[in-house]
């Protein structure tokens, strides 16, 4: 998610976070953690805990307690790298934790505990370093003392302090103890990049053994003693209301052990998964549908279409537009849309609750631990610190996971309230998908003037669709003067040097609840203004890859990019016969990619992605491959969007079901993805999201090229590319 | 009652034999490591092998298997010394690590048919298995991998 | 590869290890119907027209959808190409972990959009495709005539097998949520016997 990430005030959370980082971390984070937060499964005296983030034990295992959760991102490999980085104890006794919840782990850009908007490195690149080497100087300060000698002449080589001079070693497995004695530092020097010995590798994933062998632990797989499975049968239009229900053939299953109405609609709790959803499928329920039963996606992009045609809130302007159009000796114009999308985690949500009078246990695999141990907490009528909050591996989020409402969390604890059990709150995945919560549905409507030699002098984008962030708690750090920054980010902060711009917003209200999908905003503006560049280029008979370059004479970094990508990429080279190439930059929590996509149109419009370069600079990479594989991760996220996708309504009701009818990319359909990295000393950025928005503008780009056909509609429909696609304009 | 073999050791389950082999798996048996994805055999994440042959265990009831030999990932190796997983590690091919279990159970009957499979194989084994993380180019390395180790696995 | 080339021997025949024995058992059954009197006067015209009833029902998606051009089948009221890159595979049953009943049962599976399931689930093997995806009413009567397609199995085998095949006989069974073929199993073995008794005439 991007939440208050919107990227302009992020820069400056950022800058804040790092003067935070320098020192005043250590005094905000340290003095709580050994103290409340970690409450040692051991005896305090058997391990050494210096801060919220480490252990270490007397068997030299060293505990990384993970404030972020680990959705496929790296995160449980990356932080550890982190840390260890400064600590130096030996790689290969590095374990992973999750965090509880604790103040003490709080992001340090966004203040409170949760993942996403691609911030993990960013919020944590300075503290989890500074944590490793407080344990690191409080292991040496104990072994100096034992020895008699100055912390000074000590040194570190895999988790075993030496004194060099006596040839004495100290594990620090046999330090916990004295360690526990020692004086926390209170100034924490960082090494220099230069001596860095794990930052930068490509150190394989410690999640990976477990994933291959079926002892990953993720929420669905959650088992505690008495525990029941249930389901619940939602209303089919959002915002619909149960108005009565008939429960007697749902009764005669056999493991059904109570049909409940429950504020979000029915649940069906029984002793098992399947006995469940086949007492689901027999209620019988009358639901109030309530004002949303109109809902139609026609007649949104209609209005869309409609309104995108009037002035919104400014959230940009340079120059004077309206003039510059006016004046221009060409000009061009053009709408894209995009659908709702849903973010289809393979792992379908899921939330265990453990609801006691005076106590409430949850599991489940969240991005939001601060929101849904407090939205439990409400529910459960306890004080949040009565509200345990397990994180357990996730299997995909995507934004999904970090629910403003907390949906599936203050859910699951109502169908333990009336469980009266332990209860396992699965959702299938027809569930997910008409669950709501969607990416949101997007109309950009685009003027551009170009002058008599073919270059944009002026550039208007009109962008209609529902806010984020309005009406909810983080309403006050996104939405400024009817400007949702996460709806207009990838549009209003334009790289390209255009000298007049103006960027209008519409946030229509519509009851289709909507959220943070892998890359938010820039899910939409990296597609329509790509897009529509690349149509700017052609108006003005130019190279789309010299335009960006011109454009990007300022933007030294996404220059690099776009000159790496086109050289990897064979821009202008030769392509085999049928093929069309497309390229596009987009920036985007705060790393710059760009990418170039090969792509074919078969006869019955059938499009083939054959290859994806893609060019990243993300500042310092931690882990190389980590970075690779995000970019492919993404590339794959962005493609499915692209070609496959798309949540729509008719009277109300989402039309999409399962993946027979919103499909996902599949392995015969994947291109070669290449990734290439551009050395970088900058601080580290986002690489999560990044990748996702240049994609699809970058295949639609490659389609042109090859069947002379614009798409500015997603998914890209084979009826659009059908026949005459070998033809070229 | 129901009997058949998980992962070679007899087991016996009382559920309903039209329930799918998968619930039969996860909430009777207690073994996880096969997972659910979407209930209708479009995704993969459930698969297991029946006598050696892929399944999707979401819609497989309980009585096709009666008497018969399932595998699941937890049986695949006791020590992940199974040419895939030890490629799926060499080449760090999860992410989230969801899907996984269906893939490498599905890889694993390719390998087994195929030793040594082209990419159009690949494509052709594997197109039953989402991966949202979109982990697919990797995949295709690690079975190329895994190829190669069962070949020096089988020549050592 | 030319499919149609490709598919000359055998017709609707789903299983190479139970060709022989099938094939056996029709030379039985033809054996009774030879036996039965022969239309003293064929009629070319109601020959034809029962012809056009017969390919309705092939073409329609509960039977084409396993008769594909090429090696993938179809899915659904609107004959997509298979979700997951399905392959036909050397006994047309897939290839390694994606054979048909990885995900197809013996029997049709409760609800809409779940796997359809039959025993003998299958395409025709690659030596005998039998495509009817995109043949002309013409085209497809010749296919079923000529014995190089057919594999020598003559018209009245023909109509055994569309009368009596388990898995043909799926088409008139195919689970909730799937149209039915435009004629019942009985009219569609009745016109196809006017067909053949009319002399099996083709349209033009």
């Amino acid at each position: 998610m991007s939440a208050a990430s919107t990227r302009i005030p992020r820069r400056d959370f950022l800058k804040t976070s790092a003067s935070i980082g320098s020192g005043l971390c250590i005094a905000a984070y340290i003095p709580e953690l050994a103290a409340r937060t970690l409450e040692n499964p051991l005896a305090s005296s058997a391990v050494f805990a210096p801060n919220a983030f480490v252990r270490i034990s007397p068997d030299d295992s060293v505990t990384i307690i993970a404030n972020h959760s680990e959705m496929g991102q790296g995160v449980y490999t990356s932080l550890p790298m982190l840390l260890n980085e400064e600590l130096e104890s030996d790689w290969s006794k590095i374990k992973v934790e999750p965090a509880p919840v604790d103040a003490a782990y709080n992001h340090t850009v966004f203040g409170l505990q949760m993942t996403g908007g691609s911030t993990t490195t960013p919020s944590e690149w300075e503290r989890f370093r500074k944590m490793g080497a407080m344990a690191r100087l409080m292991l040496i300060d104990a072994a100096a003392q034992k020895w008699n000698v100055p912390a000074s002449e000590c040194t570190v080589e895999k988790g075993v302090v030496i004194h060099k001079a006596s040839g004495r070693k100290a594990t620090y497995g046999s330090l916990v103890a004295a360690a526990s004695q020692s004086k926390p530092p209170t100034d924490i020097p960082l090494k220099d990049p230069k001596q860095f010995t794990l930052i930068g590798k490509s150190v394989r994933r410690l999640d990976t053994p477990s994933k291959t062998n079926g002892t990953a632990q993720f929420g669905l797989d959650v088992r505690i003693p008495g525990m029941l499975f249930a389901l619940v049968a939602r209303p089919p239009v959002f915002g619909g209301k149960v108005v009565s229900f008939d429960a007697t053939e749902t009764l005669k299953i056999k493991g059904v052990r109570a049909v409940e109405q429950i504020p979000s609609g029915v649940a069906v709790i029984a002793t098992a998964f399947w006995p469940a959803k086949l007492g689901r499928e027999k209620l019988k329920i009358t639901w109030d549908d309530g004002e949303n039963a109109n809902l139609s996606t026609p007649q949104m992009l209609a209005d869309f279409s409609k309104q995108s045609a009037s002035p919104g809130n400014i959230a940009k302007k340079t120059g004077d537009p309206s003039a510059a159009l006016a004046s221009a000796a060409k000009s061009i114009t053009a709408e894209y849309d995009v659908p709702y999308l849903a973010h289809c985690m393979m792992e379908p949500l899921n939330c265990v609750v453990d609801l006691r009078a005076d106590s409430c246990e949850l599991w489940t695999g969240t991005q939001f631990e601060t929101v849904d141990r407090a939205s439990a907490a409400r529910v459960a009528g306890l004080p949040p610190e009565k509200v345990k909050l397990n994180t357990t591996l996730l299997g995909g989020g995507f934004g999904r996971r970090a629910n403003v409402a907390s949906d599936f969390v203050v859910e699951a604890v109502h169908v333990a309230r009336v469980a009266k059990a332990p209860v396992k709150v699965i959702w299938t995945r027809e569930d997910d998908l008409a669950g709501g919560w969607y990416r949101p549905m997007w109309h950009d409507r685009f003027a551009a003037g170009l002058d008599a030699q073919g270059n944009p002098v002026a550039w208007t984008h009109t962008i209609v669709g529902q806010s984020i962030l309005t009406g909810t708690a983080f309403e006050p750090y996104g939405v400024k003067d009817g400007i949702d920054s996460a709806s207009v980010e990838g549009a209003a902060d334009l790289l390209y040097g255009i000298p007049n711009l103006q960027v209008d917003l519409h946030s229509p209200k519509i009851g289709v609840p909507v959220q943070w999908w892998r890359s938010v905003g820039h899910s939409h503006t990296g597609f329509s203004v790509e897009g529509f560049f690349d149509e700017v280029a052609h108006a003005g008979g130019k190279d789309p890859y010299e335009l960006r370059r011109t454009l990007l004479a300022n933007q030294p970094r996404m220059l690099a990019v776009l000159n790496l990508v086109a050289e990897k990429g064979g821009w202008g080279k030769p392509l085999a016969p049928g093929r069309g190439r497309g390229i596009a930059t987009h920036f985007s929590f705060d790393t710059y990619v760009a990418q170039v996509v090969e792509a074919s149109v078969e006869k019955d419009g059938t499009v083939r992605v054959h290859r994806v370069v893609c060019a990243v600079d993300c500042g310092r990479t931690i882990n190389p491959d980590i970075v690779k594989a995000q970019m492919e991760g993404g590339i794959v996220f962005g493609l499915t969007a692209a070609l496959k996708t798309e949540i729509t309504l008719e009277n109300g009701r989402v039309q999409q079901h399962n993946f027979y009818d919103y499909p996902m990319l599949r392995m015969f359909e994947s291109p070669e993805i290449e990734v290439h990295i551009v050395p970088s000393e900058q601080s580290p950025t986002g690489v999560g999201e990044p990748s996702v928005p240049p994609v699809a503008p970058a295949l639609t780009n490659a389609i042109f090229a090859v069947t002379g056909k614009r798409i500015r509609r997603l998914p890209i429909r084979a009826s659009d590319l059908a026949a005459g696609s070998e033809t070229k304009s | 009652m129901t009997s058949f073999f998980l992962n070679g050791k007899s087991v016996t389950v009382d559920d309903d034999p039209s329930t799918p082999l998968l619930w039969v798996i996860r909430d009777s048996l207690g073994l996880t490591g096969t997972k659910f994805g979407c209930g209708m055999a479009l995704c993969g994440a459930c698969t297991v092998h029946l006598d050696g042959a892929a399944i999707r265990s979401c819609v497989a009831p309980l009585s096709r298997v009666a008497g018969k030999h399932v595998t699941t990932i937890e049986g695949l190796s006791s020590d992940l010394s199974h040419p895939l997983q030890r490629a799926w590690i060499e080449v760090d091919v999860p992410q989230c690590g969801y899907c996984q279990s269906g893939q490498i159970m599905s890889a694993a009957v390719l390998l087994k048919e195929n030793p040594k499979p082209t990419d159009k194989d690949i494509d052709e084994a594997m197109s039953g298995n989402i991966c949202r993380c979109g982990t697919y180019s990797r995949i295709r390395r690690a079975i190329h991998r895994a190829a190669e180790l069962g070949v020096e696995k089988r020549t050592s | 590869m030319n499919a149609t080339s490709a598919g000359r021997k055998n017709i609707f025949s789903f299983l190479i290890s139970a060709l022989i024995l099938v094939f056996l058992f029709a030379v039985c059954k033809i054996a009774t119907i030879h036996a039965a009197p022969p239309n003293p006067k064929p009629d070319a015209a109601a020959s034809r027209e029962a012809f056009l009833q017969v390919y309705k029902v092939f073409t329609s998606p509960r039977c084409q959808n396993c008769h594909p051009f090429g090696d993938s089948p179809l899915q659904g009221d609107d004959s997509h190409v298979h979700l997951q890159n399905v392959v036909r595979g050397k006994d047309g049953h897939g290839v390694y972990g994606m054979r048909c009943n990885t995900c197809h049962q013996s029997a049709n599976l409760s609800g809409e959009h779940l796997p359809p399931g039959n025993p003998k689930w299958s395409l025709p093997a690659p030596e005998h495709k039998m495509i009817i995806v995109g043949r002309t009413p013409a085209e497809l009567c010749r296919q079923l005539k000529d014995p190089k397609q057919t594999g020598g199995r003559s018209l009245p085998q023909l109509l055994e097998h569309v009368s009596t095949d388990d898995l043909v006989g799926w088409a008139w069974n195919p689970g909730t949520g799937r149209t039915l073929p435009p004629l019942s199993r009985a009219d569609t073995v009745a016109q196809m016997k006017i067909w053949i008794d009319g002399g099996a005439a083709c349209p033009q």
